[in-house]
């Protein structure tokens, strides 16, 4: 299925053969899904433990810090295996959840995205966590002299002041979904349609003879997504600190 | 009526205040870390004191002896910060709905016709900022659109943490007849953190001077800045008395104006404001000389007759002393040479010598446009 305006030819073999086979666009299409749900279900838990981190005050809380920022400093096949052992058919918390929520991580494109999601997961937090922090808490006090209880002052002046910071993390732990390589062969393997995102396929076509012309398609178009996430963030990044700050 | 008894330690200070209000607009003045702001944010709810029992009309909103503290959002105590704090995210318009939206949706305050929105605007004359951010105002805008969005909500009583501090000389003359209006019109019970003079003087009708934690004096605003005893506190520099004048007549030949008080007349440069007007004017104690007999061949326009009611004792080259003309004080400030070649001593009939030109803007508390201030507020003192 070709996709876009061939640019030379289209004989599969030029420079610049910009056709995608329909095995790149799966992996193209898969990847974009993990990337969208891992972002989405990762939002509101993130933004629970930023809030968490940044106000609470309780016993554990530096436990929780650790643990929250663990995906980024161990091997990403480390988190893989970890995951395998928690979310496999037989774990701890995979077996309980496929018996009676039907649920299932293990080779699934949903386990794929659960590994992007944690991996993703300190990211989010850090990003929305320095908004938080950054939020000039004399405007919550005014809201509750304005007769705000604590719900509507998160509402309605808390959550518009760090909007920018979690715009940031959504994009943040995209883009780092769509680069997940190591937690995700570890967790749920390299299954065409199912568990093969981008950064996969391209390593399998790297595997195959003749394999490059694929691979340097696939990096084509995974550095497009990543500029257009980029540019994008930036831009709303960008209006929503402008709006935050009152321009 | 508010009442407020407060015990609370902040770091090596501890704020140790009690005081009552009958409503009009209470100053709590003081030095930078008398603990006014600590009092206020009690009052409001946003700390909660070590101990102490805060009550406005019967109602109690803290008392630490049976536990009971009403959250902030539920006291209905409107706070105008010094910063102003408007939500930068919301524009003014969104700002001022922010308080309607929480208040409770009966008894409105009563100013005649139009929606309370519309009202609350006007008065404060901020019908062009609307639309705009709060990045784009100026500081005595900020302040006006915070003023208003305090009122929308409602409040039984506002808080002013030193709205005013912020902001430039000129700013300040622009705010002041808001806050009048406030007090005078709207009738909103006010407590206004302070530590300038001239705003005290322009606005309070009463005055909590406080000290170090403590409340070293409350009365009506004119009886406490005529106490000699209180000077160290008020500032001796800036330091006077209020007297409640009305205006009797223009002098157009020379550009003056003629105040009457119960003392006697003074004739000031030129105000435009008409016959019968009430003025609060302050007299600097440096302003004012001292004459024994009604002094002949002096440029000075301003002579009130009068008697050396207090003198304060010091071994400084400066004496302090008060006059009583006509009921009313007057406070002049000269050296202790003069007091003893003089022979000043209480009871003694003096001639207080005031020159037109000292009433400059700081003698009608830095107003212009001016105040005009109810001469009942004055009575009290």
């Amino acid at each position: 299925m070709p996709l876009g305006p061939r640019l030379r030819g289209g004989d599969g073999f030029g420079l610049m053969p910009f056709s995608l086979s329909p095995e790149e666009l799966t992996a193209i299409k898969l990847s974009l899904r993990v990337g969208f749900w891992a972002m989405l279900t990762s939002l509101p838990v993130a933004l629970l433990v930023a809030m968490v981190l940044a106000r609470g005050r309780f016993w554990g809380r530096s436990a929780l810090n650790v643990i929250v920022h663990l995906p980024l400093v161990m091997p990403p096949v480390v988190t893989g295996y970890i995951l395998l052992i928690l979310f496999g058919r037989r774990g701890a918390l995979g077996a309980p959840l496929a018996d009676y929520l039907g649920i299932v991580f293990a080779f699934r494109w949903t386990g794929a995205a659960l590994a992007s999601a944690v991996m993703g997961f300190p990211l989010m937090v850090r990003s929305m966590r320095l908004s938080i922090d950054a939020v000039d808490r004399r405007l919550e006090d005014a809201a509750a002299t304005l007769g705000a209880n604590r719900g509507w002052v998160w509402l309605t002046v808390t959550l518009p002041l760090i909007l920018p910071g979690i715009v940031a993390g959504m994009i943040l732990s995209f883009a780092r979904a769509l680069g997940e390589f190591g937690a995700t062969i570890t967790f749920v393997s390299n299954i065409p349609g199912e568990t093969q995102t981008l950064p996969i396929a391209i390593y399998t076509f790297l595997q195959v003879p003749g394999g490059e012309t694929g691979a340097f398609r696939l990096t084509l178009v995974s550095v497009a997504i990543s500029v257009a996430a980029l540019l994008a963030s930036e831009a709303i990044a960008q209006r929503a600190s402008r709006r935050a700050a009152g321009l | 009526m508010l009442s407020v008894s407060v015990t609370h330690r902040l770091g090596a200070f501890t704020l140790d205040a009690e005081f009552q209000s009958e409503g009009g607009l209470t100053a709590l003045f003081g030095r930078s870390g008398a603990g006014k702001t600590s009092l206020v944010n009690a009052i409001a709810g946003l700390i909660r004191p070590d101990r102490g029992h805060i009550s406005i009309d019967g109602e109690v909103l803290t008392d630490t002896a049976t536990g009971r503290f009403v959250p902030a959002h539920r006291r209905r105590v409107g706070y105008v910060f010094q910063e102003g704090r408007l939500f930068p995210h919301l524009n003014v318009r969104q700002n001022l709905a922010y308080g309607r939206w929480f208040a409770p949706k009966d008894g409105a305050r009563s100013l005649g016709d139009g929606s309370e929105f519309d009202q609350v605007v006007g008065l404060l004359g901020i019908e062009h900022l609307l639309a705009r951010r709060p990045a784009n105002l100026s500081g005595g805008e900020k302040q006006r659109v915070a003023i208003g969005r305090a009122l929308l909500a409602r409040p039984r009583l506002l808080v002013m943490d030193e709205p005013l501090a912020s902001l430039d000389d000129s700013r300040r003359h622009e705010i002041f007849p808001y806050i009048e209006r406030l007090r005078d019109e709207m009738r909103v019970p006010i407590v206004y953190v302070s530590h300038s003079i001239p705003e005290v003087a322009r606005l309070a009708t009463t005055l909590v001077v406080l000290s170090d934690g403590q409340v070293a004096a409350i009365g009506p605003t004119a009886e406490i800045m005529g106490r000699l005893d209180l000077f160290p506190l008020t500032g001796r520099a800036e330091a006077g008395a209020i007297l409640a004048t009305r205006i009797a007549g223009h002098d157009s030949a020379f550009a003056l104006t003629i105040l009457k008080a119960a003392a006697g007349e003074l004739r000031v440069p030129r105000l435009d404001l008409p016959v019968g007007t009430a003025l609060r004017v302050r007299i600097r104690a440096r302003d004012v000389m001292i004459a024994l007999k009604p002094p002949e061949g002096l440029s000075a326009l301003n002579v009130l007759p009068g008697t050396v009611a207090e003198i304060a004792q010091g071994d400084g080259p400066i004496v302090q002393m008060r006059l009583d003309c006509a009921g009313e004080a007057l406070i002049a400030r000269l050296t202790r040479r003069s007091v003893e070649t003089m022979g000043l001593v209480p009871g003694l009939k003096v001639h207080a010598v005031i020159k037109s030109i000292a009433f400059d803007h700081h003698a009608f508390a830095g107003a212009q446009p001016l105040a005009v201030s109810s001469d009942a507020e004055i009575a009290e003192g």
